[in-house]
């Protein structure tokens, strides 16, 4: 077979997983010549990434939770709420920022572990307990906020998490930009390579169905592009943001365990069918638990991104972000009938809606025009979903 | 007297892999009450579904005639337009809805563009009057018992202006009075001109009520006997139902089950609050090392429920009762307790609750004992594929690779999936539900052919099934169930299948 007909075929086998990363592409590249470059610049890109990772570690958690077949609305004013405190903390409690960043990791996992409970013990759906939720915790930003209104938060190292960037080493003064930020994209692309190696030499061994040579080299290269072309463009700002640096772990923790452990196995166990899960003698319970408490903590996380990229505590902070996780991890292909879902396709998912926000903001769409368009983006990525999947894909 | 209401001719209706009626032919006389009688599987309710239209015109070969006329049913809707009500045993009413409200569903008493209530409630009253349930039609149809609810059901189909009743099991649920009065009320509906099918698995009522029955057998038409000559008794009826030739379709094995008592249950009892009802009662049984006891019964009889109240009761039960491993009493809060204790339950319905049909092979075959392929947690997917495709090997499942999802495998390859499952648990004491339901006679054999080679290697098997050749093929005893008590032990050497059936109706 020749090399063109290889790739068609795995671009139509793989219809469903590379559209999400050819809908991004294709956006990032209309935004890049309406605005005239100015969406690529690395400025504007270093921007974006920071403006979707408080959405981007929601939208991840988010995903879990649809795959067990739930819903979570209450994590956006969680998220304020606990931003508040982490604020109050700091202002008028004193308190150093990593007891205050492990006090509120703490209390986002206590919160989910309630909305668990609500769900397992009671039997209550996650739509109307989080609903509740939602009520509860915009209240209580509300009282928070009460007596001094927005909350500025005056501490470098805290704001740093959502403005900052990692330093530069200087002895890499050599390489252009930020030496750091290369080095660390030469270091990932080489553990890429690597590991797409062994995992295809693993699979040759066992005798599996690979991609042909031709494909998985210029899949490598595609990928290698990608990372470089990245991190290329942020050394050429500042580097590497902290808030990256967090989103990327979370998403890899997150990658790792869903995807190589007998927890994450569990989890998509359950969600593609409690009953035969049960039975099989994983406790449907437990895993509930796992999937809101984890959902707590990342509301939490989210919280304190977004409170330190504002610089304060507002007493609308976290408003709507819970659709915007929900809207960011359909548009990375979960499916609300359970087991089907990943970690790296809502986190593509985050980048997309967020990519359409910045571009039009850059364009100076009006905002209504902007709901509407990422609406119909919305509505457009699940029908692509759906229909792909009904073809038995 | 003698003219037909209802002919069904030469009616074939094939499912994937399996003819589930083969050239049935069969006639009602107006004005009678003629049940249907046939083991389980036999095509029964196959057979009333493509007269009702559930399985329209085109999806089977044949013809049906009624009250003269070729019809050509597309869905329920039409043969009701005609005059033919089913009930089926899983009630269809609304149970949040009122009696009256049940009633007329679907067909509404309508004034102008909206319903008029008043005049519902008053011909919901005359409707009840004559199914003789005296109830407020404003109940909702929750706070009535089984029976009641029966009879609301009966009430619906009288206010279609039924021609031919048909009624699927309808004393399965009913206590001994219940039974009593609906059998009277057939009696009446009858003398007013209703024409009554009844499927029915307890032969004493048949023969109390039929005028005719037609007994089925493996999808064909066995015979159809006159009662008020005299041609119907219990013996007679018996003998038609199952006498089919056993094929030699099980496998020898060395009989050798041991003295030891490997798992043992003493007076399980279980209640069901979402029924409402007492599902088990006192229930003791026992199973030796390497042997496989074989638990008869007719559907709904208690069998799966009592699976699964011991394997951790997943259903939530109020259990009472003793469960014993090697003589040491045990506790399963949960399905993984029991699994931990060595026990292992294959499901009757791997579909809904066997396999995860968007995973593939190698996934549901590793689910239930990730651990043993894991390290701190972390899943080996080298071992993993190792260990599947020894499975995908020694049971002879037929996929491309185990990476392949299990909803594109067929029935056959499915249950093998959901065997492997649980054979890489490697459990003391396997409880298969309904092992070959809905498989081809090769992959049974192979089925078979592994439980004697699993009983060989000491473990001990609990085979739940509704097939008589199938459990006095494989059983080294016999547990008969019915209505959620053991009705009777037989060792295999006693077991017929006549015995069988008469502990089971009894």
């Amino acid at each position: 077979m020749s090399f063109v007909q290889d790739l068609q075929k795995v671009l139509r086998e793989n219809v469903r997983e590379y559209g999400m990363y050819i809908a991004l592409f294709v956006i990032m590249a209309i935004f890049a010549v309406l605005t005239n470059g100015l969406f690529l610049s690395s400025r504007n890109i270093s921007n974006l990434i920071n403006q979707t990772g408080y959405i981007a570690v929601l939208a991840v958690g988010m995903t879990l939770v649809i795959v067990i077949r739930h819903i979570d609305l209450s994590v956006g004013f969680l998220a304020g709420f606990l931003g508040a405190v982490a604020a109050i903390a700091l202002v008028q409690w004193k308190l150093p920022v990593p007891a205050v960043i492990a006090m509120v990791l703490a209390m986002g996992t206590l919160a989910g572990s309630i909305t668990a409970f609500l769900v397992t013990y009671f039997g209550i759906p996650a739509f109307v307990a989080t609903l509740a939720g939602w009520l509860i915790y915009r209240g209580l930003l509300q009282l928070a906020t009460a007596a001094t209104g927005t909350i500025i938060i005056p501490n470098e190292s805290f704001n740093a998490i959502g403005n900052g960037y990692i330093p530069d080493l200087p002895f890499l003064g050599f390489l252009p930009g930020h030496g750091l930020t290369l080095l660390l994209g030469i270091v990932g692309i080489v553990l890429l390579v690597l590991s797409q190696i062994k995992g295809r030499r693993t699979k040759l061994a066992y005798g599996f169905e690979v991609l042909p040579r031709e494909i998985f080299v210029l899949k490598l290269i595609l990928l290698s592009a990608i990372i470089g072309v990245v991190c290329w463009v942020l050394a050429g700002y500042n580097g590497l943001s902290w808030t990256a640096v967090i989103v990327l772990l979370v998403v890899g923790i997150y990658h790792f365990v869903t995807t190589r452990t007998v927890l994450g196995r569990h989890i998509y166990a359950v969600g593609g069918n409690p009953e035969a899960a049960e039975l099989s003698g994983i406790s449907v319970r437990k895993i509930t638990y796992v999937v809101f408490a984890s959902m707590g903590f990342l509301s939490a996380l989210s919280g304190i991104l977004f409170t330190s990229r504002l610089q304060s505590a507002t007493t609308t902070a976290g408003t709507l972000f819970e659709l915007d996780a929900i809207a960011a991890a359909y548009v990375g292909g979960v499916s609300a009938a359970g087991g089907v879902g990943s970690v790296i396709g809502s986190l593509i998912g985050a980048l997309v809606m967020s990519s359409l926000s910045n571009g039009m903001n850059l364009m100076q769409i009006d905002i209504s025009w902007q709901y509407i368009i990422r609406g119909f983006v919305l509505a457009a990525a699940v029908i692509f979903d759906a229909t792909t999947r009904r073809r038995g894909r | 007297m003698d003219t037909p209401i209802l002919e069904m001719r030469n009616i074939t209706k094939t499912f994937p892999g399996v003819k589930a009626l083969d050239n049935v032919s069969f006639r009602v006389a107006k004005g009678e009450i003629h049940c249907l009688v046939g083991e389980n599987g036999a095509g029964k309710s196959t057979l009333m579904k493509v007269l009702s239209g559930v399985w329209p015109y085109g999806t089977y070969e044949g013809e049906i005639l009624f009250e003269g006329e070729v019809q050509r049913f597309r869905g329920i809707a039409d043969s009701e337009r005609v005059g033919i009500a089913i009930i089926y045993q899983e009630l269809a009413l609304v149970p949040e809805m009122t009696v009256y409200e049940n009633i007329f569903l679907g067909h509404e008493v309508r004034r102008g563009a909206t319903v008029d209530w008043n005049e519902t409630v008053k011909r919901a009253r005359d409707i009840l009057r004559k199914v003789r349930l005296d109830v407020n039609p404003a109940t909702k149809v929750k706070d009535l018992g089984v029976g009641k609810q029966q009879l609301v059901e009966i009430a619906k189909a009288l206010s279609k202006n039924v021609k031919l009743l048909i009624l699927d099991e309808p004393t399965a649920a009913l206590n001994e009075t219940e039974s009593e009065n609906l059998l009277n009320l057939l009696r009446e509906l009858n003398r007013q001109g209703v024409t009554c099918i009844m499927i029915s698995h307890k032969l004493k009522e048949v023969i109390s009520i039929a005028d005719t029955v037609t007994v089925l057998r493996d999808g064909r038409t066995v015979c159809t006997l006159d009662a008020r000559k005299g041609e119907v008794s219990e013996p007679v009826l018996i003998k038609h139902m199952v006498g089919r030739e056993i094929e030699n379709i099980y496998p020898r094995r060395q009989r050798k089950p041991s003295d030891q008592v490997v798992f043992e249950v003493r007076n399980w009892s279980a209640y069901s609050p979402t029924l409402g009802r007492q599902i088990l009662r006192d229930v003791s049984f026992h199973v030796k090392r390497g042997e496989i006891v074989g638990f008869a019964g007719l559907m709904g009889s208690g069998r799966t429920e009592l699976a699964l109240s011991l394997f951790g009761n997943a259903p939530r039960y109020q259990v009472k009762g003793e469960i014993r491993m090697d003589g040491q009493p045990k506790q399963f809060h949960q399905p993984a307790d029991a699994v931990a204790a060595g026990l292992a339950y294959v499901t009757e319905d791997r579909k809904a609750k066997g396999l995860i049909l968007i995973q593939d092979v190698k996934s549901n075959i590793t689910l239930a004992n990730l651990r043993e392929i894991a390290r701190r947690g972390v899943v080996n997917d080298n071992a993993e594929v190792k260990v599947a495709n020894e499975y995908r090997v020694s049971l002879n499942i037929k996929t491309p690779s185990v990476e392949q999802k299990v909803r594109n495998l067929s029935g056959g390859n499915q249950q093998k999936v959901s065997l492997a499952k649980w054979l890489f648990v490697k459990p003391r004491v396997l409880i298969l539900d309904e092992p070959t339901r809905g498989i081809d006679v090769g992959a049974k054999f192979e089925i078979y052919t592994l439980m004697n080679r699993l009983v060989e290697q000491g473990m001990s098997i609990v085979m739940i099934s509704s097939e008589l050749p199938e459990v006095l093929g494989m059983s080294d005893r016999v547990y008969v169930v019915a209505a959620g008590r053991i009705a009777g032990e037989l060792p295999i050497e006693a077991a017929t299948q006549e015995k069988i059936m008469e502990l089971a109706t009894g």
